[in-house]
């Protein structure tokens, strides 16, 4: 890694620490229900929701009844966003005249959004009307992170309150979490990146007249579809020639300041923020750099303020922290080599004042492989998922950095609320076993871990590598599977890897070489995708019902204190061995060995 | 227990058939319906089946890999199931031994059934097998008694050593703290009528046989919690493994070489990979850690009991017996206002001649130590009191003491009350009296005013006496996060200066069972976990209140039965012991996990270069222990996992060591032994068996 990539990663923490602070004090007044500023500006207009809506916003709820709320209301934006793509041919805001999506497709997208991985099996700007982007996509991208912020709201109540019956009311948390904290966010965001280019109309696409016009060779077909061969047995064909462009415009800036900031990756474009009317300047791919981890690693100290001491937040920030940086530094470093291969052929890849060198395959000049290996790292640590560069072709090792990060369970600062969930669950498994150590019935915040939480946080922790190892063995174990794989060698096992990682983990960013969007992938990938959301989701709140209704222990010498450094350094053990356990043996048989192959020289055709 | 005494040839010989019992044992357990209550040994056994099965396919020729290394895999993984059911058989079988001594002292006696509760009833003989809950029975000496029960009249000796292996009798009386008798115990002297309290195998003895044997063994809250997370880890492991098969055979298809992955290696990788450790010991533990509770001569009638003892938050703690010595003893004679001390020192000594009780024979024994004082030499021996003398014992009503002699009338008692006898007489009160009677108060201890007549001499300063070492005690009960509550009878003042010597956190002056109570529910109300101990009746309901309630074997039946742990022994301070138990018991559970799972990190880089060397020979990078081959490389994590769970069979059974320490100190001992050299030593032993493997020539 040149001295550059160091600065760049170490810029890029500093930024967001300096950020976590004012921002998560800020949101865990939202959430306990404090007076702010814009509670002052839009708390007529939230009470006036309630109203309409029939909530009592007092009303607190038990887990189970916050479950089914969460779950009706899920299930309702779902089904609501499969019709609107079905319907939006004959729906306004279709200057493009787009069909209606297939169903299988529809589906797909809809259960991808709602359950916020944003996995994309089409392409934006050749698929959907202006409407189904707005009032469909946009909409989830707003609600679906707000419900994972809800369900750490939930789970911190559990924490706090003693024997307590109820957990809190989901309706108010998914509202403050938008009203207060997205929309204000959002439009910050949007605001910025439209000052650096990226378009926001409802116009439709442009046309561009080529300054150079291009042409090519198209095969011609009979009437069967069946090339049409000249005497000597090759295909014949027609010369195109192209003197116009269509460009794909429309309200992106608005979208695509939510998809960082909700961690959800679901891009405008096809090229998501590698295409440069969502990512047009190096500003603007800092600034969604950042949206991309502020609220994933902010919410973390909220957790702190809001469990009373600060300290909890700092200590799993460190961990999420000392995760990341070897990560970090590990993909840039290998994107920054580049290929071996290419340095026999005599190919340059330092680094010097006039290219970024290392491995440009399939990376923006823009960026180049720091700004782009430092995005894959983060896009995938978190829950986001959004790409500004191909995965897929990146060195074997710096390819494998974001599947490692997604096998830890994305908790590396992780999702909007997700990623916190998940942290706590595996801090209750390491609180547990360390518990245990101590000699006393393992506690965490002063709440007894029992045969209820261990039997949740359990189903917490091994529900996403049960998914991605069992949907990885389906696709490798099918023709429908295999059929989408589109390289050879270890590196096909990878994309396969790649995708059910991305999907089980509610992550949506892609390998891109796999063609996902085939029934087999559409349908078995909601499923996937719905597993790797609720069968997490539900546990959680179970355990937040469960602790809840205990006593607080209170801390003692003989106490285990989950601040220190030491419980740190544990729990950063435990999700390394955790997740090389359960991953280990896949990755040797793509990332690890492909990488060993292409060191000794060997490639796969 | 009454198996502690026996000759070492004995012991030797009883050794040799507990092992011979665990190892017949181990095969036994074999049975798949009693494996099944183990998931992860459970799954142990299917594997080893499963590779049995290949190995005999193999040696008909048509083996997915050569016979032999399918042969010794399969042998190694029916080892691994034997040694984890050779481990739990090796527990229960030490208990099963001192149960067999129980069940010897057992028996079936005659009993004389009174028709009415009273002695001279008429007496019917009945077996003792046939009287039922109620039925009142006489016992005489020189016979058993034939079931639990409450001495209702009488009073005797009795011979307990059959259930607490102490050989010195114990009296037992009617009514009082001492009047509950256990059946199977023996009547020495006088007579005992007795109300049984225990139907037919519902006895104290029975109820001990029960559970030493485990026959009642429930796991324990942590226990079910701890192996939720293993059967997670084994459903994860499972799936690992399973789906390795499609993995593997889509590498074969792109890489274009070798072969799929046998069924062989990943039954072999599962079975090291699951948390087997832990997973073949975890029970074993947990009888292990009733078994050194029974060892201290602790009974609890629980798992949950010795687990809960670990979680201890509060332990309260009776001050007599337990944190003082129980009996007071004079420390000093202060004379006031100018009398001579050695007139003093005499006129007390003479006052306590007659004085039986310890406190009494404290300042005889003090005036002789310090003022080599020899009693009036008048008798027969040099501290017999003077003739002519007539003793006025000590009463609830005077609340004082002494002697009347040669005219002279000595007495000692509380200050009010010698200040009332002396004014009562027409004697004046010395300026002095009341600075130095505050002073002793002041600091614990209990002011005895001498007076002669008319006249007030000094004042004896009685002190309670702090048992050695206890303040240390406390000391590392505080380090371990344990507060200690002292529990007495004494006024405020009192009791605030001894908690300050015995350097108790807090204490609880005058009490009343009620109050004890009160103290116990706002602990409890507060998230903390009570520990008390306790033998009277009226300790009942705050034993049946607190957490961890240990009753003292010579307490009452009510406070037997509200306890949830017996101490043999009635010693108080037990309770620590026990409270070290139940930590122990934990941290042996979370230390073995702790290795279980880091061990994993080893055995996959010795199985997965093997078990891709045919496809992917390039792995052999991820081969750091330098295995010779493949096979071998399998085998060895195969024997290391087997072996693993013998060489852990001592520490399972004795418990990690335990020392008093904060939780973060603790937790980095046990994480840089079992955790840190969990990742180390299968390295080193797969390596060092790989190395065996080779010298041997086996393969």
């Amino acid at each position: 890694m040149t001295e550059t990539g160091v600065i760049r990663i170490l810029v890029f923490l500093t930024v967001v620490f300096l950020l976590v602070k004012p921002l998560g004090r800020y949101m865990a007044r939202v959430y306990e229900g404090e007076r702010t500023l814009l509670v002052r500006l839009v708390g007529p207009f939230e009470r006036w929701l309630y109203r309409i809506a029939g909530v009592d916003p007092e009303a607190d709820m038990p887990w189970q009844t916050y479950t089914i709320a969460l779950l009706v209301f899920t299930v309702a934006g779902l089904l609501l966003l499969y019709a609107l793509q079905r319907l939006q041919a004959v729906l306004p805001l279709n200057p493009q005249g787009m069909g209606p999506v297939d169903p299988s497709l529809a589906f797909n997208t809809a259960t991808s959004f709602a359950t916020n991985t944003n996995w994309q099996n089409y392409g934006g700007e050749t698929t959907l009307s202006y409407l189904s982007q707005m009032a469909g996509l946009t909409v989830k991208d707003f609600t679906s992170a707000a419900v994972g912020m809800a369900v750490l709201m939930a789970l911190i109540r559990g924490l706090t309150r003693r024997s307590a019956t109820a957990i809190g009311n989901f309706w108010v948390d998914t509202v403050r979490g938008v009203l207060y904290i997205l929309m204000p966010l959002s439009i910050a965001v949007a605001l910025l990146l439209a000052w650096q280019g990226v378009p926001q109309t409802l116009s439709a696409y442009k046309t561009a007249t080529l300054l150079e016009p291009a042409s090519y060779a198209q095969p011609l077909t009979d009437a069967s579809g069946k090339p049409v061969l000249d005497a000597r047995g090759h295909p014949r064909t027609q010369t195109i020639k192209v003197t116009d462009q269509q460009i794909a415009v429309g309200p992106v800036a608005s979208q695509i300041a939510i998809k960082q900031l909700g961690t959800n990756g679901g891009g405008f474009f096809n090229a998501n923020s590698a295409h440069p009317f969502e990512n047009p300047t190096p500003l603007s791919n800092f600034v969604e750099l950042l949206s991309i981890i502020l609220i994933p690693a902010a919410i973390v100290y909220t957790y702190g303020a809001m469990v009373r001491d600060t300290r909890q937040g700092w200590a799993l920030l460190a961990a999420m922290t000392i995760c990341f940086v070897p990560a970090a530094g590990v993909a840039v470093g290998f994107e920054q080599a580049g290929n071996p291969l290419f340095h026999s052929l005599g190919v340059d890849q330092a680094a010097s004042a006039l290219q970024p060198g290392g491995n440009m395959e399939g990376k923006e000049v823009r960026f180049g492989p720091i700004d782009s290996a430092l995005w894959a790292v983060t896009t995938t640590s978190t829950s986001n998922g959004s790409v500004n560069s191909m995965h897929d072709s990146y060195t074997p090792i710096a390819g494998m950095v974001p599947m490692v990060m997604m096998h830890l369970g994305e908790i590396i600062y992780g999702g909007a609320g997700t990623g916190m969930y998940d942290m706590v669950a595996l801090v209750i498994v390491a609180a547990f076993v360390a518990g245990l150590m101590v000699g006393r019935t393992p506690e965490y915040l002063g709440k007894k871990l029992e045969a209820f939480e261990m039997k949740m946080a359990t189903i917490v922790v091994l529900v996403m590598p049960a998914i991605v190892l069992v949907g990885t063995a389906l696709a490798a174990a099918t023709a429908a599977g295999r059929a989408g794989v589109s390289n050879p060698g270890p590196h096909g096992f990878s994309e396969l890897l790649y995708a059910f990682t991305s999907m089980g983990n509610n992550n949506g960013s892609a390998f891109a070489g796999l063609n996902g969007n085939t029934p087999f992938y559409n349908d078995i990938g909601a499923v996937v995708m719905w597993l790797g959301r609720f069968w997490e989701i539900v546990p959680v709140l179970a355990i937040a019902g469960s602790l809840g209704a205990k006593k607080i222990v209170p801390p003692s010498a003989g106490t285990l204190p989950t601040h220190t450094v030491l419980f740190v350094l544990w729990l950063v053990a435990v999700i390394v061995i955790l997740g090389a356990l359960s991953f280990l043996p896949v990755l040797a048989l793509g990332p690890i060995v492909e990488q060993l192959l292409l060191a000794a020289g060997t490639t796969f055709k | 227990m009454s198996v502690k005494i026996e000759a070492p040839a004995h012991a030797a010989a009883r050794g040799a058939r507990l092992w011979r019992t665990a190892i017949r044992d181990s095969f036994l357990r074999l049975d798949p319906r009693q494996q099944v209550r183990n998931p992860v040994m459970f799954v142990v056994e299917i594997g080893s089946g499963l590779t049995t099965i290949l190995f005999v396919q193999a040696l008909a020729g048509r083996g997915e890999a050569p016979a032999p290394f399918i042969g010794s895999v399969a042998v190694w993984l029916w080892f691994t199931v034997v040694f984890a059911n050779f481990a739990e058989a090796l527990a229960e079988g030490r208990g099963k031994a001192q149960a067999e001594a129980l069940r010897h002292a057992r028996r079936t006696i005659q009993a004389r059934r009174l028709v009415r509760p009273e002695r001279g009833a008429h007496a019917e003989s009945v077996p003792s097998t046939a009287l039922r809950k109620g039925d009142v029975v006489l016992v005489q000496a020189g016979e058993a008694i034939p079931a639990d029960g409450e001495v209702i009249e009488g009073i005797a000796s009795v011979d307990e050593s059959a259930v607490t292996g102490e050989s010195a009798p114990v009296i037992r009386e009617s009514g009082g703290d001492r009047s509950a008798v256990t059946g199977s115990t023996v009547v020495l002297s006088d007579w005992l009528v007795i109300r049984v309290t225990a139907n037919p195998g519902e006895g104290f003895i029975d109820r001990m046989i029960a559970l030493i044997e485990g026959a009642r063994r429930q796991k324990t809250p942590n226990e079910i919690a701890l192996n939720i997370l293993l059967v997670g880890f084994t459903i994860l492991f499972l799936l690992v493994c399973a789906t390795l098969y499609p993995y593997s055979v889509f590498s074969v298809g792109v890489a274009g070489r070798g072969t799929p992955v046998t069924i062989t290696v990943l039954a072999a990788l599962l079975v090291c990979l699951i948390p087997t450790t832990i997973g073949g010991l975890l029970s074993a533990i947990g009888i292990a850690g009733m078994d050194r509770m029974i060892k201290r001569n602790v009974i609890a009638l629980s798992g949950r009991a010795v687990e809960a003892a670990g979680d201890v938050d509060v332990l309260l703690l009776d001050k007599t017996g337990t944190i003082t010595l129980g009996n007071r003893q004079a420390v000093e004679f202060i004379p006031i206002d100018g009398v001579n001390v050695r007139d003093l020192v005499e006129t007390a000594q003479l006052a306590s001649l007659a004085d039986e009780t310890p406190e009494g024979r404290s300042i005889v024994v003090l005036a002789k130590e310090q003022y080599a004082l020899r009693g009036r030499t008048v008798g027969s021996g040099p501290e017999e009191a003077p003739r002519g003398a007539t003793f006025v014992p000590f009463s609830a009503q005077t609340r004082m003491s002494g002697v009347d002699l040669d005219g002279q009338v000595i007495r000692k008692g509380a200050a009010a009350a010698i200040v009332e006898h002396v004014r009562g007489l027409g004697g004046r009160i010395p300026d002095g009296l009341a600075p130095a009677v505050d002073r002793i108060s002041r600091s614990g201890g209990t002011p005895l005013v001498v007076a002669r007549n008319e006249a007030v001499l000094g004042v004896i300063y009685l002190k309670d006496i702090v048992k050695g070492g206890i303040k240390e005690r406390f000391q590392q009960l505080r380090r371990i996060g344990i507060r200690t509550v002292m529990i007495t009878g004494d006024n405020p003042l009192t009791a605030a200066a001894i908690a300050a010597e015995a350097g108790v956190d807090d204490f609880l002056a005058q009490a009343t069972p009620e109050d004890k109570l009160r103290l116990i529910r706002e602990y409890q109300s507060g998230g903390r976990l009570v520990a008390m101990t306790g033998d009277g009746t009226n300790d009942a309901p705050a034993l049946a209140q607190a957490d961890v309630a240990v009753a003292m074997n010579t307490g009452t039946q009510p406070a037997r039965e509200a306890a949830n742990m017996i101490d043999l022994d009635s010693n108080p301070t037990k309770l620590i012991e026990v409270v070290e138990i139940g930590k122990q018991l934990l941290m042996t559970r979370g230390a073995l996990t702790t290795f279980s799972i880091a061990n994993d990190v080893a055995k996959y880089f010795a199985i997965i270069p093997a078990a891709f060397a045919t496809t992917y020979p390039a792995l052999s990078a991820l081969n750091f222990m330098r295995l010779s081959t493949p096979d071998n490389a399998i085998t060895a994590a195969v024997i290391f996992n087997a072996l693993i769970i013998i060489a852990l069979v001592p520490l399972s059974l004795r418990g990690v060591r335990y020392r008093p320490a904060g939780a973060g100190e603790v937790l980095r001992n046990n994480l840089l032994l079992y955790g840190v050299g969990g990742v180390i030593a299968p390295f080193v032993g797969i390596k060092l068996i790989d190395v065996i493997l080779v010298a041997l020539g086996l393969r």
